[in-house]
């Protein structure tokens, strides 16, 4: 019996990796519905840049790499803006934190687009384990790259993958 | 455990076959494959001198991964574990490895099923939140069905049964709830274009489990009911919730009929540069668990979040408060304000402040009557009036912290931090009186200096004063770090105000990692010191160890 159990597990495991392999190129954005600050359903279908790409960067109140991920962008946001660009904010915070959100974001001056994944179901549909977790997204709505952890003149590198893909 | 995985695999197969014969020219297209793995392991090496426990098997390691694939409505996933001796610190229920988590969930004219396991949070969670917090150990997750239907838009109405984990086991009581939720801006045309936002929600949760006491005769069904209220208008914002549960003799509240009662509520007034939040709440033996006799962090059916703030540097965060279920009432006020930039007190780059603090007290409980003690066995415990305090301070925090950019590459952020901490309630210790308080003053200067071709060191200086438990410590910390992939760390922690002068260790630590995009590998080497590590309130005890540690991340 636990031989089969094995044998039918790799065989699912490896279909898994055929399907990987395959679904490559389709990371579309998962369609769940999520909140504004204010407390309204949102369909993160409806995520979107007019074409252009964009990020969406998870985040906690409690997360200090996370804050300096933000500050740090801010400081160049204009020069984002100005080429279209947008950062897409997902706080995370649970029950604990969350009244922070507003009063953070607000008294930080951030002008992100920001909404707030009260039962973490979209931070599950896109793998997210630990904040910071940033995503970059083309035009199309598809998942390009990714990354975990932030350390200082990364918001550089991002605003460059940014670039690159409104040439491409 | 046998049939969990095969009928897991034979869904798996089942839909990629299907999506195989679908597309046959195009393997596979629209199929979403996603996951992520961690693994953290570590080498331990005998130090008596900080009393590490000895682990005769020398190397522990705690690894899952996560693997998801979505196809048009349909998502199935599973998470498969490995504690090939869990960490220290993480209970040893763990020891093995299996899949207790697996699910499927389709959406279909805006009914979603799901099922399997799942997580599900009702409001602010203090009747119904299930979760996954690896770095705790934590995971309630629900095995059953859950089911979620949005009528209309602005309604959302969930239900869910199911049991709960634990470790690689199942909790013996089954938990049923129900949740509805209405954004009335959303469900009402009228109201669409208002500057009123208002949420209202319901929920109401029961778990059954037998009674097989002896002495007692206890409810096998137990009922806790919320209501919830999220308010926003303009600049300002205000959320509550209301709690109330039926008699629960249990372990936690050392087997009283009393009700249970929660209240949490914050409002908040926050415009460009400026944000004021004040929070209250009252929790009256709230403590909710699928099995009656369960303690530590096993199988709690809700979450009731700590009201204070959390500190993430490493003396800050030395003594966190941890929420005292059976009763306790807290406050807490955040003032964030930025200094403009250009400005006399903001400098050439702006200056950010915040002022936060909190408090968490005893509720006052009297005796039923003259024979009766509080809190005796088998009766309703006490009497407990709403908004009486009681006479014990559990914890106290008032903290500054300031956060500037000095020139174009320098930053700092100093942070100050008094504490008020009652040993014997948040870790049960039982200390005289005159040493169960701990009071401390801690300093932390946390610099960043930006280098050309993006590189950055970063320092930390920290320092914490206080008299009681193991006396002052300093700190010290220096990472440098090349973005994207490179850093390295240095740190020492020096406990040089301990009584005991054998007990004035240092403990160093060298880090060192690299990331590639979404994969992070992390090596050290030191010393760790025995400790709490909290996350959203929720505490694990991390004991003393030496040794190397590895930690590697990745997700796709």
């Amino acid at each position: 019996m636990t031989t089969l159990k094995k044998a039918l597990f790799s065989f699912a495991l490896l279909l898994l990796v055929v399907a990987a392999a395959s679904g490559q190129g389709t990371r579309k954005l998962p369609e769940m519905t999520i909140k504004t600050l204010d407390g309204r359903e949102f369909q993160t279908s409806s995520i979107a840049n007019d074409g252009k790409p964009f990020v969406i960067s998870f985040w906690a109140t409690w997360c200090r790499p996370c804050l300096k991920e933000l500050n740090a962008i801010a400081e160049i946001y204009d020069e984002w803006q100005e080429m279209g660009f947008k950062l897409v904010a997902i706080a995370t915070d649970d029950a604990r934190t969350r009244a922070n959100i507003l009063p953070m974001v607000n008294g930080r001056g951030w002008e992100y687009e920001f909404y707030y994944d009260e039962n973490g179901d979209l931070r599950r549909a896109m793998g997210v384990n630990m904040v910071p977790h940033t995503f970059i997204v083309n035009g199309n709505g598809e998942i390009v790259s990714q990354h975990t952890s932030f350390a200082d003149g990364m918001e550089w590198d991002m605003f460059e993958k940014l670039k690159k893909l409104l040439q491409e | 455990m046998k049939a969990i995985v095969r009928k897991s695999i034979g869904v798996l197969i089942a839909v990629l076959c299907i999506t195989q014969y679908g597309h046959t020219q195009d393997l596979l297209p629209g199929l979403r494959v996603w996951g992520n793995f961690q693994v953290d392991a570590q080498y331990y090496m005998s130090d008596t001198l900080i009393d590490a426990p000895d682990v005769p098997e020398k190397i522990g390691m705690n690894a899952f991964a996560n693997l998801n694939l979505a196809y048009e409505n349909l998502t199935i996933g599973f998470r498969y574990e490995s504690y090939q001796l869990p960490l220290q610190g993480f209970d040893s229920r763990f020891r093995g490895s299996g899949i207790p988590y697996r699910f499927a969930s389709w959406t279909q004219d805006n009914l979603e099923i799901t099922v399997g396991n799942f997580y599900d949070q009702y409001g602010n969670g203090l009747v119904l939140r299930s979760y996954v917090e690896p770095n705790l150990g934590l995971d309630n997750s629900l095995d059953g069905v859950r089911m979620l239907y949005r009528p209309v838009e602005g309604i959302t109405l969930r239900t869910l049964i199911g049991d709960q984990r634990l470790y690689f086991d199942k909790g013996p009581g089954i938990v049923r709830g129900a949740d509805a939720e209405a954004n009335l801006n959303q469900l009402l045309p009228a109201l669409a274009e208002s500057p009123n936002q208002l949420t209202l929600g319901l929920s109401g949760v029961s778990k059954f489990q037998r009674d097989q006491d002896p002495l007692f005769n206890l409810p096998e069904n137990v009922a806790a009911f919320a209501g919830r209220l999220n308010y926003s208008r303009g600049a300002f914002n205000i959320n509550t919730e209301y709690a109330w549960k039926s008699q629960d003799p249990s372990a936690e509240n050392r087997m009283i009929y009393k009700y249970g009662e929660a209240l949490v509520m914050s409002a908040s007034y926050s415009v460009s540069g400026f944000g004021l939040l004040l929070s209250g709440k009252r929790i009256d033996n709230m403590g909710f668990r699928s099995n009656r006799n369960a303690v530590a962090n096993d199988l709690h059916i809700n979450y009731l979040p700590a009201m204070t703030r959390q500190h993430v540097y490493s003396l800050t965060g030395m003594y966190p408060y941890a929420t005292q279920p059976n009763g306790e009432m807290g406050a807490l006020a955040e003032l964030t304000f930025r200094l403009p930039r250009q400005s006399l007190l903001g400098g050439p780059y702006g200056t950010t402040i915040v002022v936060n603090t909190s408090v968490a007290n005893s509720i006052l409980r009297e005796a039923l009557n003259d024979t009766l003690p509080v809190g005796q066995p088998g009766t309703d415990g006490y009497t407990s009036a709403f908004f009486a305090l009681g006479d014990e301070k559990y914890f106290q925090d008032f903290n500054v912290e300031i956060n500037r950019r000095f020139t174009r590459n320098l930053r700092g952020s100093f942070t100050y931090m008094n504490l008020y901490y009652n040993q014997n309630v948040i870790e049960g210790k039982q200390l005289p009186d005159e040493d169960k308080i701990v009071k401390a003053h801690i300093f932390v200067a946390d610099m960043t200096l930006r280098l050309p071709n993006r590189q950055s060191l970063r320092w930390e200086l920290q320092h914490l004063a206080t008299q009681q438990d193991k006396g002052s410590w300093a700190m010290a910390l220096l990472e440098y770090n090349r973005a994207p992939h490179w850093f390295f760390a240095l740190s020492n922690q020096y406990n040089y105000g301990n009584d005991d002068s054998d007990k004035r260790i240092h403990y160093f630590m060298v880090n060192a990692g690299y990331s590639q995009n979404a994969n992070r590998f992390s090596l050290g080497w030191g010393r760790q010191r025995a400790g709490i590590v909290c996350i959203g309130g929720v505490c694990r005890v991390v004991p003393a160890s030496y040794g190397f540690t590895l930690s590697v991340t990745s997700s796709f």
